[in-house]
């Protein structure tokens, strides 16, 4: 294969205030012609600087680029100046950015947006510019272009933003195209769309894509090699089935055991332990030795050189060393395994009483001009004591307004909701919120950046009169920081010494402070990185079993609620669709609209996300939700017509009969 | 779109009823009455206040005035004999008009450089530079900026008039003293909102389709930077305003705010009253226009109504 582009040796840096941040240090890969790369890295990896810098977007100073060559075409991109970087950019490497919102100028239509590119690089008329920017809007899937590209973009739902920036970046037909997380901000169904577009571009075009992304699933349905990064450095590249089957360094075997899988069982999630290293004081042997269950000594003296694994296959640890011998490895195995073991006793949970029940929920919002927004339009559910009760479905669903109506943070348009026995709205508010208690998505908003963590944590305690006297007060902190995981210091911290991580966690010990029965986790895990995710779930499955707690988990994550949830209902534009247990619902859901959700779900495994079929095709796209709530197979409720019933039952009994 | 309209203009003639009866009012509660000097005797007050109708009761004089008000007749003036309060403003007008157009077009071009240039060199020579001179003309007050134009360029250097109205040249000084302040407000919302515009991800964008650095600045930088700023050049068009008073003052200039100085001086309630309604009314629809302006600026704001949710 052709190599298209050729990094060597290629480092960022960036002066701020406090010191010199090393976001990117000594990068070397090569981009084949036509191939897809894609780089994988949690935040802070450097993989969106790394890629950026490719083409000089780095703003200097602050950021500061060195490295001893970026070729391109026999030109070596890093010597280019100013006006030639300008040519390059845009004719021949082109950026697709996270947000499709903000990546769009908000007070210019469409047309302008497509057209600028065009004519920057192109001497033609803008009349052929313009033909041009409505074959490009149909390539990428958009209907009726000549009406659509006079539109701003506030016209656009954000599935289709997301094409508009593509067409943008293919404008002059570019050699390379970079793709910074373009998914991350669309909903599955929307995200795997937007997949397929990228794959058909490349298959038409043989544009060569960098791919980056945090999400092993996106990378396994669209990679054909992957790059892992790891605090600025790349520590193992190679093609994708040689990284999610073979993989060499420890941090690539982390990240694929954090991940849960749709097929697993409720296994314990393996959780990398602690957090990425600061890099204005990168460590000088491994960076990720710190966090390694079984690192060797001379992880923390020398950073290890890229050891190969076969032609394609590369990773930077020492345990590839000739010295490091085969037992060595065995051992080290032996030392993850035993520890996964131990901890992966799965009670059978039996499921208590009723504890919650909604019946007909509604709220209606007043959006003003006589508009009303119908979030939740009738919802009925109920949650048993002691389970785990999951809540999917896209933005806007209604999810987390059901999730705050449960807590009465608002006042029910419609409907009833009982908490043991009782009316919700008819309890003490005080009484109330001493028994039930909520986990917020965002773990920086959600704490006060003026207030120390014992008094975040301690405030409920404070309302509710929980405690006799002031050293009481701090020993209850001390004692719930424990539980979560934290040291009894960090009591007199503030929260912007913490990492996301370590917030959601004084997030979820504020939570659990009023010894609540029920919590309401609204996305706790969204705004998280993948290896801190799976701490957090391990923590909130363990407070489960040792308090006994019941828990309404909120996702748009099918796969991170799967592995925590006993049971699952689906909501579709303020409606419930489905209701069943969670290894039933993903292996037998009946609804189209659940089909469609998790045929939309990428599966962290190269081959059966290439051959997989399974729904994979089901698209649902009505308007409304007609039916009603009917119980199909026992706990297993979809919303359907009395004849859709029969159906389901009967195509139920024939797959019985088939397996 | 038309309903909005239709109901802001509601909300106009409502405010705009109850200004003009707090004017009144307020007038009411002045001491002293324009006709009581010495000279005069009882009888001949008597008749003038007959006259002028002032021997009516409040209320009486009240709803004369408001109906006199509706059909925009602002009533006669009693220190110019006979000569009623809109031919006054008429005559006037025409220089304040002059004058703060001047000032406001000077005002937002200055102060808009200013704010670029201190955005796009941010944290460098010019970015002080221009926010010092921001910070001046915002902490001088403008009778004292006035003062020291007149010194300076007028009798020391004698470049221009020191005051009067009689041609362009003497509009420069009134013109600067009155933007001054106008452009430094400008300069210092247009930096900012110019800053925060700057680090929008679809400027990477427009740098990423390699797009020419001013231009990306001059096509989604300033666009975008200036839909915040309209929103002040209503409040600041008042500040305008206020500022004619005392500026065509020192530099006896025969407009508007010169006049309503005269008329406090003098007691002479319906010119008082008659510039008070007529500022209100340019400062209501100063607001009404710029919440139209608003809308037509940002596209958002403009299809809110019937877009998508």
């Amino acid at each position: 294969m052709d190599k298209i582009l050729s990094v060597k040796n290629l480092s960022v840096s960036f002066d701020t205030y406090a010191g010199v941040v090393q976001a990117v240090r000594n990068v070397s890969f090569d981009l084949d012609k036509g191939e897809t790369l894609a780089i994988v890295g949690e935040s802070g990896s450097g993989k969106s600087v790394m890629s950026k810098s490719l083409m000089g977007l780095i703003p200097q100073p602050p950021g500061k680029i060195d490295g001893e060559y970026i070729q391109y075409k026999n030109e070596n991109i890093l010597s280019f100046s100013k006006g030639k970087l300008r040519k390059l950019r845009g004719s021949e490497i082109s950026i697709v950015f996270q947000d499709p919102m903000t990546s769009l100028n908000p007070t210019m239509t469409v047309k302008n947006q497509i057209i600028e590119g065009i004519l920057t690089h192109n001497r033609i008329s803008k009349k052929k510019a313009v033909a041009r920017a409505i074959e490009l809007l149909g390539l990428v899937g958009i209907h009726e272009p000549e009406k659509r590209i006079n539109q701003y973009p506030h016209q656009f739902s954000g599935g289709m933003q997301q094409r508009v920036v593509i067409a943008m970046a293919l404008a002059c037909d570019p050699e390379i195209l970079i793709a910074d997380e373009p998914t991350t901000a669309l909903d599955v169904t929307v995200q795997a769309q937007v997949i397929d577009l990228f794959k058909k571009i490349q298959k038409e075009r043989g544009t060569s894509i960098v791919f980056i992304t945090h999400d092993l699933g996106v990378v396994a349905n669209i990679a054909d090699r992957v790059a892992v990064m790891y605090a600025g450095k790349i520590v193992e590249i190679g093609k994708v089935e040689e990284i999610f089957y073979n993989p060499s360094h420890p941090y690539t075997k982390g990240l694929l055991k954090a991940m849960p899988n749709l097929r697993d069982s409720n296994s314990r999630l393996m959780s990398i332990p602690g957090s990425p290293p600061n890099l204005m004081h990168p460590p000088a042997g491994d960076a990720f030795a710190l966090r390694n269950k079984a690192p060797l000594k001379i992880d923390f003296l020398y950073h290890p050189p890229m050891f190969k694994v076969t032609d394609t296959h590369e990773a930077a640890t020492w345990l590839l060393h000739e010295k490091v011998g085969q037992e060595v490895e065995n051992e080290i195995e032996d030392i993850l395994l035993t520890e996964e073991e131990e901890k992966e006793s799965v009670d059978q949970k039996v499921l208590g009483n009723k504890l919650l029940e909604v019946t007909d929920l509604k709220q209606h919002f007043n959006a003003g001009q006589n508009n009303e927004v119908r979030a939740v339009d009738g919802v009925s559910f109920e949650i048993y004591e002691g389970e785990t009760f999951g809540l999917v479905g896209e933005s806007g669903c209604g999810k987390s307004t059901t999730g705050r109506n449960l807590v009465n943070l608002y006042e029910a348009t419609g409907g009833e909701i009982y908490f043991k026995g009782e009316r919700l709205a008819k309890k003490n508010k005080v009484e109330l919120h001493k028994q039930i208690q909520m986990i917020f998505q965002d773990p920086y908003s959600s704490l006060n950046p003026r207030w120390t963590v014992a008094d975040i944590i301690a405030e409920g305690m404070d309302i509710h009169g929980l405690y006799k006297s002031e050293k009481e007060r701090r020993k209850k902190v001390e004692d719930l920081l424990e539980t979560v995981g934290l040291n009894p210091e960090h009591a007199t911290r503030y929260p912007h010494e913490f990492s996301g991580g370590q917030r959601q966690r004084i997030g979820i010990a504020r939570a659990l402070a009023v010894e609540p029965e029920f919590i309401v986790a609204d996305e706790p895990i969204s705004a998280l990185d993948v290896s801190i995710q799976a701490q957090v779930i391990n923590l909130l499955n363990k407070l489960q079993k040792e308090q006994g707690l019941t828990y309404l988990f909120i996702a748009h994550d099918l796969s991170m609620v799967k592995h925590i949830s006993d049971r699952v209902g689906v909501m579709y534009q303020g409606r419930m669709v489905e209701i069943a247990p969670s290894d039933e619902l993903y292996e037998n859901p009946l609804h189209p609209y659940t089909q469609s959700l998790l045929g939309a779900i990428p599966v962290p495994d190269p081959n059966s996300e290439k051959t997989r079929k399974k729904f994979k095709d089901v698209t649902w796209e009505k308007t409304g939700v007609e039916g009603e709530m009917r119980e199909v197979f026992p706990d297993h409720f979809v919303s359907c017509t009395e004849e859709e019933l029969e159906m389901y039952r009967k195509k139920g009994a024939f797959e019985l009969v088939d397996s | 779109m038309t309903r909005y309209i239709l109901s802001r203009l509601g909300y106009m003639i409502f405010t705009f009823l109850l200004i003009a009866s707090l004017t009144f009012f307020l007038m009411q509660t002045l001491p002293g009455s324009p006709f009581n000097d010495e000279r005069l005797s009882e009888a001949q007050e008597k008749i003038l206040n007959q006259r002028y109708g002032l021997d009516e009761p409040v209320a009486m004089q009240y709803f004369k005035y408001l109906g006199n008000v509706l059909v925009g007749e602002l009533g006669v003036s009693f220190q110019f004999d006979g000569r009623s309060v809109t031919t006054i403003i008429g005559e006037r007008i025409g220089v304040s008009a002059i004058l703060g157009a001047q000032a406001m077009g000077l005002g937002l071009v200055l102060g808009g450089l200013l704010g670029i240039i201190a955005a796009v060199r941010h944290n460098t020579f010019m970015d002080y530079t221009a926010m010092i001179i921001a910070v001046l003309g915002l902490s001088i007050p403008n009778f004292v900026f006035a003062g020291l134009l007149q010194y300076w360029v007028g009798v020391r250097l004698q470049w221009l008039p020191v005051a009067f109205w009689q041609g362009f040249e003497y509009s420069i000084l009134p013109t600067i003293s009155l933007a001054a302040f106008v452009m430094a407000t400008i300069a210092r919302y247009m930096r900012s909102e110019m800053l925060d515009v700057l680090g929008q991800d679809y400027i990477t964008t427009a740098h990423a389709k390699g797009v020419d650095r001013w231009k990306v600045i001059r096509k989604h930088g300033i666009r975008n930077a200036m839909i915040p700023i309209i929103t002040i050049v209503g409040p600041l068009t008042v500040s305008l305003m206020t500022g004619t008073l005392v500026v065509e003052q020192i530099f006896s200039v025969p407009g508007l705010g010169e006049q309503f100085v005269n008329s406090i001086l003098t007691n002479d309630y319906p010119v008082i009253m008659g510039v008070t309604l007529f500022f209100s009314l340019l400062f209501i629809a100063v607001i009404f226009v710029v919440d139209i302006l608003y809308g037509i600026v940002d596209p958002r704001i403009r299809l809110s109504g019937g877009g998508r949710n």
